[in-house]
């Protein structure tokens, strides 16, 4: 009997081990998408290997869409989540950037020309140079909220307004287009890899940070600023430092964001390119289950959490989800979402299992 | 309270900096007026048009006892949008530029803004400058009544170009539009025309609620009523070239017949067909999947020469010249038959398509 008991006990424990992950609601919330489009249709899941209209292979079906397209949302959320981390709050301004980055991109590879023939500079020439730009935009916004003290959706809030004008200005409001096939290979597929290349671009950047949070101290030092500056401060951290390099972080994501979304059209349209992409990676964070007013991250959910968003996006699409109602349930969905992975409701069900322990003890 | 303080102050900053941007945006102007001499082709058509009906114009003028026109330069204040906003304003501000010049007899003043207070003060600014003749595309269809009356207390006619506003009809002497309806009821005309035995359409709609989105989805959707045509899906990739992307990619996904693509402007036709070429789809004049787009961007039409799409609707951006001949007409004493002037608005087949078209009517 008394043996029985401790078994339940730590069966509860594990099952609240993994419950209060904090991956857990980002994965919950994948499983139960797909629990209801294996429901709805298990050809959601089939994956076919077909050959594009260049004769090269490439994999078709919806969970491949959802890996391609979820690349860029799951790159904007690993900065993003520094961002919110250290600042204690969000950059609002990474479409207008992302449009900035990628209307760079094509002025060095264009020239004066919006329509060349040739390439008129190497593409990794102009990607470092798009990258460039994108850092100091960030570290714009970086300094304005480290070093002046705005707050960071009022910070970002210049460059949300004006960067799309900045970008159209950069190509003198022209829209370039590119002929050469090569520049195709970022958004789309390498020839002879039948994966989409933003797949390969995304894994890198998850690796990568993956990479540097574990070797270097910038994870415990973003959280340390995050949850108390002053602290900070006095343990021989510079907090402002660490913020702006939370930002130019930020930028560096927008460059390879801004490279995939011109090469998957070979071209820009500067008002509708990434546009609202920052409330989404803003709502990949939340959806990790990070408290948006900084402090302790999690990195992993806020990816997970990004291609929660993509996922639910293309079902709905799958749905055919009337157009005027899409937003609507996109909302629901949202809420849900966010109410329960909420820090406040968490430890609210934690507690009241905590009484129901106890009671039962009692019992 | 030094919070306060300091967060009020940063609002401040933000908003003085804004009316920067918003003031900066006019002196950004000639950096990208060089693009309108760069690329002559395009404004062309527009450029000859007036020239052209000039001395029909004149004639009249000459036995007027005072004829005005031949010194003095007649003074336009034209309110626009923003140039940035897409490739049709830009279009459509370098023909008003090209237009309204020195040597075709104008003096005239431009202010840009997609906002409509800051239009109204421009409006209000140019009243008091004493020009001859507003030319206005407003940013809002209300809020116009009290600046237009003061107009005509001024003895200056109003011209509407582009968009209507909610004002009494004697407030402006004429209104120059797009008729959205019509657009796509040529383009629907079109489509019935080719006789398909089965018609299964994709529909990419634009922004919901828009004009162009209404009156473009107005014509398919009573179409598709009434001739028993099939909607494979019908969603709102809000002119977006990626949405489309996804939208297409999702019925290829679920294995779903089509053969028609209605995109509601070419950024979404050139989507669609990104998702058609990764599936091996073929496309085109005499091909599986018929393309249909709005707006006749410049390389939406080289797509139609070349014979990858099937048709181009057009929305017409060159209203320099009707607006040309009213003001001419005024100036000569005549009166304007119709109030309300619908533009001529094409629409391109890809097999009758020439590259004369594609240097004229592309934008």
């Amino acid at each position: 009997m008394g043996k029985g008991e401790t078994v339940k006990a730590n069966n509860t424990s594990f099952l609240m081990k993994v419950v209060r992950n904090q991956c857990f609601i980002p994965l919950a919330a994948l499983l139960l998408l797909v629990v209801i489009n294996l429901v709805a249709d298990p050809g959601f899941f089939k994956i076919t290997l077909g050959y594009n209209a260049a004769g090269n292979p490439v994999l078709s079906g919806f969970l491949i869409t959802i890996l391609d397209s979820g690349s860029e949302l799951a790159i904007l959320a690993i900065g993003m989540t520094l961002v919110t981390a250290a600042s204690g709050g969000q950059d609002i301004s990474v479409g207008a950037a992302v449009a900035i980055a990628g209307s760079v991109l094509l002025r060095v590879l264009c020239g004066d020309n919006s329509r060349p023939e040739t390439l008129q500079a190497p593409i990794i020439v102009a990607f470092l140079v798009s990258c460039l730009v994108a850092m100091l935009f960030g570290a714009f916004n970086g300094v304005l909220v480290a070093y002046f003290k705005i707050q960071p959706m009022i910070a970002t809030l210049i460059l949300f307004t004006a960067g799309r004008s900045i970008a159209a200005w950069i190509n003198n409001n022209e829209l370039p287009v590119i002929s050469d096939p090569s520049f195709k290979y970022y958004g789309e597929f390498i020839p002879g890899i039948p994966i989409p290349t933003p797949v390969f671009i995304a894994a890198a950047c998850v690796i990568i940070i993956g990479i540097v949070l574990k070797v270097t101290n910038l994870r415990i030092y973003t959280q340390a600023v995050g949850i108390n500056q002053s602290s900070s401060r006095l343990n021989g951290l510079n907090p402002a430092l660490i913020k702006v390099l939370a930002f130019v972080i930020l930028g560096l994501c927008v460059a390879v964001v801004g490279l995939i979304k011109v090469s998957r059209i070979s071209s820009i349209n500067y008002s509708v390119i990434a546009k609202d992409i920052e409330m989404d990676a803003i709502l990949a964070v939340a959806l990790g289950g990070n408290a948006l007013s900084g402090g302790k991250f999690n990195m992993t959910a806020s990816i997970i959490g990004a291609y929660v968003i993509q996922f639910l996006t293309t079902t709905l699409y799958k749905f055919q989800v009337q157009s005027d109602a899409l937003p609507a349930y996109k909302a629901i969905v949202v809420i849900i979402l966010v109410v329960v992975s909420a820090p406040t409701v968490r430890e609210y069900f934690s507690n009241f299992t905590k009484k129901l322990k106890l009671s039962k003890e009692v019992a | 309270m030094k919070k306060k303080l300091a967060v009020l102050l940063a609002g401040a900053m933000v908003m003085a900096s804004l009316v920067g941007c918003g003031g900066s945006e006019a002196p950004a102007e000639p950096a990208a007026a060089p693009a309108a001499t760069e690329e002559p082709a395009a404004e062309e058509p527009a450029a000859e048009e007036p020239a052209a009906e000039e001395p029909a114009a004149e004639e009249p003028a000459a036995e007027e006892p005072a004829a005005e026109a031949s010194g003095e330069l007649i003074k336009v204040g034209i309110i626009n949008n923003d140039p940035n906003e897409s490739g049709y304003r830009t279009a459509n501000v370098n023909d008003l530029k090209a237009a309204f010049t020195e040597e075709n007899g104008y003096e005239a003043s431009f202010a840009y803004s997609l906002k409509n207070d800051e239009q109204v003060a421009a409006a209000q600014k140019f009243i008091q400058d004493g020009v001859d003749y507003l030319l206005l595309s407003a940013a809002d269809v209300s809020g116009w009544d009290s600046v237009l009356q003061d107009a005509q207390a001024a003895g200056i006619d109003v011209i509407l170009f582009d968009r209507t506003i909610d004002a009494d009809e004697s407030l402006y002497v004429a209104s120059i539009v797009s008729d959205m309806d019509k657009e796509g009821e040529t383009a629907v005309n079109w489509l019935k025309d080719q006789g398909l035995s089965e018609y299964n359409i994709i529909h990419l709609q634009g922004v919901m609620g828009s004009a162009a989105q209404v009156g473009r989805s107005g014509a398919l959707d009573a179409a598709v009523a009434s001739e028993g045509w099939n909607l494979v899906t019908q969603q709102t990739a809000e002119w977006n070239a990626e949405k489309a992307q996804q939208i297409v990619q999702s019925v290829i996904d679920s294995g779903e017949k089509f053969n028609v693509i209605y995109a509601e402007n070419d950024d979404m036709a050139k989507g669609a067909v990104a998702a058609l070429d990764k599936a091996n789809i073929s496309h085109g004049v005499g091909k599986d999947v018929i393309i249909m787009g709005f707006d006749c961007n410049k390389w939406a039409l080289e797509e139609l020469l070349a014979g990858n799409w099937n048709y181009d609707g057009q929305c017409n951006p060159f209203q320099s010249s009707y607006i040309d001949e009213i003001i001419k007409t005024l100036e000569s004493g005549g009166t304007i038959a119709e109030k309300t002037v619908i533009m001529d608005e094409k629409g391109f087949d890809a097999t009758t398509i020439t590259q004369e078209d594609v240097d004229n009517y592309g934008i």
